[in-house]
């Protein structure tokens, strides 16, 4: 019986630690901008630039 | 004039895409139009940078005249702009208008190839901000603006950078996110742990109700204590003040919704309401959000600190010295170089002062002062560098005055809007209702009916529906407006938009646009002596000859060998090339006197010999007939300007009969003219550009600034319309008018909802698990027939 107390507790207790990591994100500026992130995340990896530049180039050989 | 235009070649400049006249300036294959974009190309090459060009096409800016910043060697000024500083590194984070694609973007949080001291950066694309680290022992914010000038991303750093003040809504922003995160969590749980009571429990399951109370109280508390405070503080406030705001019954159904469940829990009489009250208040603070939603791309608060520059060349005992702004005084002489802005009333000592004025009066035409005479701030310098004594503090100067005219005088303010209206109506009525019901039970002496029918009618009609309609109307409006070119403060600004009767605008800059496309040149000049034409007037930072090089641009010539260049204040150019006399200027300055109308136009002179005249022509905003047209018939328009009456009579031709036309108004004459129209009851908005305006359009109830560049400053007001989208402001007008006949319907689709919960609370046997459902129901409702209808009306209006 006292297994149905564990768990509500358990349950609260898990809410409750998203609740902190979510004030956490919002205290860090983690909302703050919510849009350049997503323009960012297309800009190729400087360190790959080479082999990218590569395939890309080998990509238009076989088109032409 | 299509003749004039040589048709250019399709090559555009690698770099910034402007069509290339010229091929000298070429590298690595590519062509560019100038030799500062070639520079900027060059640059990036060197620091293997040339990704920038492979995310878009053309990105990058034409790099003009470097603004004088020098000021920033100042450290005193240099760290009132940094955001931390510490013993190694300092952050700072700059303006740039030119943000715009991702290439920005990418170069920019780059800059750290270019620079060794620069640890990183980081672009905030939509507020146009980049946050710089770098290390201070190495490198100076002089030499980081330095750079970012050089490849064409100029910060715009001003006066009012130099106060912190932004912090303040940001904070109150991130405490409602963190409200609305607490009351979710608390209404996910209260409704987890009122499930067992939604589907009933058996004789088993009946332990463990009161545990299941005790938790839905538990979270109801910081529901109420912190996520829901505002609306107990807001309405205690109102309640000081004898008036009843929509708080007062949504404070007062939260409150009544607690004492129930504590009530019913305690006494083990029900399972208590607190689901419902986590809900409410939930619902109630994300239309809270929504409505507090702002754009960050655009500032409505600028004000003249905005305008001024952060520091400015003090002369003291024959020495240049940079001051801060903030530390100029009444009686310092100060040096005003060429395209510098007078930054407080001071009188003329040395030079020839020829001072646009365009942004504080609307007047196009610089004026020239003379020795001795006064010169009001916010005046821009265009000749060479002048020398003045500050007679009045910059807080207290004419132009600075124009903002505070306000403050001096109780601003009438009659608006009041819908919801508040509603809500003056509202409390009483609803008190009302459960006072009779309550009084009734209790006189058939069912007690405990009495206390349940008098708290259900408080829950039941608490108008969580209603307070959520205007927000969500509105901010559905404004993410339109926004979309299409119309930017405005905050969703009050809709409502006064829809309550307006009466149309007063500006002329320049208004319902004219500031480019002269209508620039005609009347006379002959062969191929070759446009080109002259040109080079001279390239050299010129005067605003008739920056328009005539604008218009020339096809006609440069290759070596054209610029000698006794000489630019004479008030008069024109004379220059010679390879050796031909050449004089452009006004009707004396080039030796005409018979000409029909001797003050207007830039003539020109090549060799001693009359060639021809350059006439700016206005040029009205597009389809602004056709505005003006739709406008007439349902609003009063008036047309106030400062300019001379030199356009009555095209503007009678726009303008309907018994439109007035006032010309010649100063600030204060439009401002008093727009005071006068409210005093008589009319409802005005007042459409204006410059600074000129500035009183003018926050007297009005509604204050449109209208700008060609919205990143460009314009004065406080309710909204900044793109000078391009002028012809969409009947439209706009109209979507306004129809979101508040939005609003009344879902109003009442909202009562209608009360209405059916009432007829329940007053029989005092509403059960919770109704209030739970309906609550949330009707708040669905209104939000998506609020958002579904004013797309509607959207596309009905063509936005």
């Amino acid at each position: 019986m006292s297994a149905i107390f564990f768990l509500i507790a358990c349950s609260g207790l898990i809410a409750l630690g998203f609740l902190a990591a979510f004030f956490w994100a919002s205290k860090t500026g983690q909302h703050d901008d919510t849009y350049t992130p997503s323009i960012r995340i297309l800009f190729e990896d400087e360190h790959h630039q080479g082999i990218e530049d590569n395939l890309t180039d080998q990509a238009k050989g076989h088109e032409e | 004039m299509d003749r004039l235009i040589q048709t250019a070649t399709n090559e555009q400049c690698f770099h910034c895409g402007e069509p290339v006249k010229i091929n000298t300036y070429k590298l690595d294959e590519h062509l560019f139009c100038c030799l500062g974009c070639q520079h900027v190309y060059s640059l990036l090459n060197n620091h293997k940078l040339t990704d920038y060009y492979r995310y878009n096409q053309h990105p990058g800016k034409q790099v003009w005249t470097k603004n004088d910043d020098t000021y920033l060697t100042d450290p005193v000024i240099a760290d009132s702009l940094l955001d931390f500083k510490d013993t190694q590194i300092s952050i700072v984070t700059f303006y740039i208008p030119h943000i715009h694609c991702s290439s920005c973007i990418w170069l920019l949080e780059h800059l750290h190839q270019l620079e060794d001291a620069i640890c990183s950066s980081r672009v905030d694309f939509l507020k146009k901000q980049v946050r710089i680290v770098y290390r201070h022992d190495t490198c100076t914010l002089y030499k980081l603006t330095t750079l970012l000038t050089r490849i064409g991303y100029a910060p715009h750093i001003s006066f009012h950078d130099t106060e912190n003040n932004t912090q303040t809504t940001q904070n109150k922003q991130n405490r409602l996110i963190g409200q609305i995160a607490v009351a979710g969590f608390c209404f996910g749980n209260a409704m987890m742990a009122s499930f067992p009571e939604y589907f009933g429990m058996g004789n088993f399951e009946k332990q463990y109700a009161t545990l299941f109370g005790w938790l839905n109280l538990a979270f109801a508390l910081p529901c109420m204590g912190y996520s829901g405070r505002e609306y107990f503080i807001s309405s205690i406030k109102s309640l000081r003040r004898f008036r009843l705001n929509l708080d007062v019954p949504l404070a007062l159904g939260i409150w009544i919704l607690f004492v129930r469940s504590v009530v019913d829990i305690v006494q083990r009489t029900g399972p208590g309401f607190s689901d419902t009250l986590c809900g409410l208040v939930f619902f109630l603070l994300l239309g809270k959000w929504v409505q507090q939603k702002t754009y960050h791309h655009l500032s409505f608060e600028r004000d003249y600190k905005s305008y001024f520059p952060v520091a400015v060349t003090k002369i003291i005992d024959g020495k240049e010295s940079t001051v801060a702004l903030a530390d100029l005084h009444v009686g310092d002489r100060i040096l005003i170089r060429n395209n510098e802005i007078v930054p407080a009333d001071a009188i003329l000592l040395k030079g020839d002062a020829c001072i646009d004025f365009s942004f504080v009066t609307g007047e196009s035409t610089p004026v020239s002062k003379v020795l001795g005479e006064l010169v009001y701030a916010g005046g821009k310098q265009i000749e060479q560098a002048i020398e003045l004594e500050v007679v009045k503090p910059v807080s207290q100067s004419y132009l600075t005055s124009l903002w505070n005219t306000e403050q001096n005088q109780e601003r009438l303010e009659r608006f009041s809007s819908f919801s508040h209206t509603v809500s003056r109506y509202f409390t009483p009525v609803l008190l009302t209702i459960a006072l009779i019901s309550t009084a009734v039970w209790a006189m058939l002496s069912f007690d405990d009916r009495a206390w349940g029918a008098f708290t259900s009618v408080l829950i039941i009609g608490c108008p969580c529906a209603l307070a959520l309609s205007s927000p969500f109307t509105l901010s559905a409006v404004l993410s339109i407006f926004d979309k299409h070119g119309l930017f405005l403060k905050n969703t009050l600004a809709v409502e006064k938009m829809a309550a307006i009767n009466t149309l007063v605008f500006d002329k320049t800059g208004t319902i004219s646009t500031i480019y002269t496309e209508g620039m005609t040149f009347t006379g002959d000049l062969t191929q070759t002596e446009q080109g002259y034409v040109y080079a001279v007037c390239r050299n010129s930072n005067h605003p008739q000859s920056r328009e005539i090089a604008r218009i020339l641009n096809g006609a440069a010539v290759t070596n054209a060998l610029l000698t006794a260049y000489e630019e004479l204040p008030g008069a024109g150019i004379k220059a010679q090339i390879n050796g031909v006399a050449i004089r452009v200027g006004n009707a004396r300055f080039v030796g005409m006197t018979n000409i029909q109308h001797p003050s207007s136009g830039t003539h020109v002179q090549i060799n001693g010999v009359f060639k021809g005249s350059f006439m700016v022509q206005q040029r009205w905003r597009n389809q602004l007939g056709t505005v003006i047209q739709h406008l007439e018939k349902e609003y009063f328009l008036h047309l106030l300007s400062g300019d001379t009456d030199k356009d009555r009579d095209a503007l009678r031709k726009i303008f309907p009969e018994k439109t007035p036309l006032y010309f010649n108004q100063l600030p204060t004459d439009k401002w008093n003219y727009i005071r006068k129209c409210r005093r008589k009851g009319f409802r005005v908005a007042m459409f204006g550009d410059g600074l000129n305006d500035a009183a003018a359009l926050k007297e009005a109830d509604l204050g449109i600034a209208i700008s060609d560049d919205v990143n460009n400053f314009s004065p406080a007001c309710d909204g900044i319309l793109s000078g391009e989208k002028f012809a969409l402001l009947p439209s706009y007008l109209n979507l306004a008018r129809q979101a508040m006949k939005v609003i009344r319907i879902s109003f009442g689709i909202s009562l209608a909802y009360n209405l059916v919960g009432l007829f329940f609370a007053v029989q005092g046997t509403m059960s919770p698990l109704f209030a739970a459902v309906l609550m949330p129901l009707s708040t669905v409702t209104i939000v998506t027939f609020t958002r579904v209808a004013t797309l509607f009306c959207a596309y009905k209006n063509n936005l």
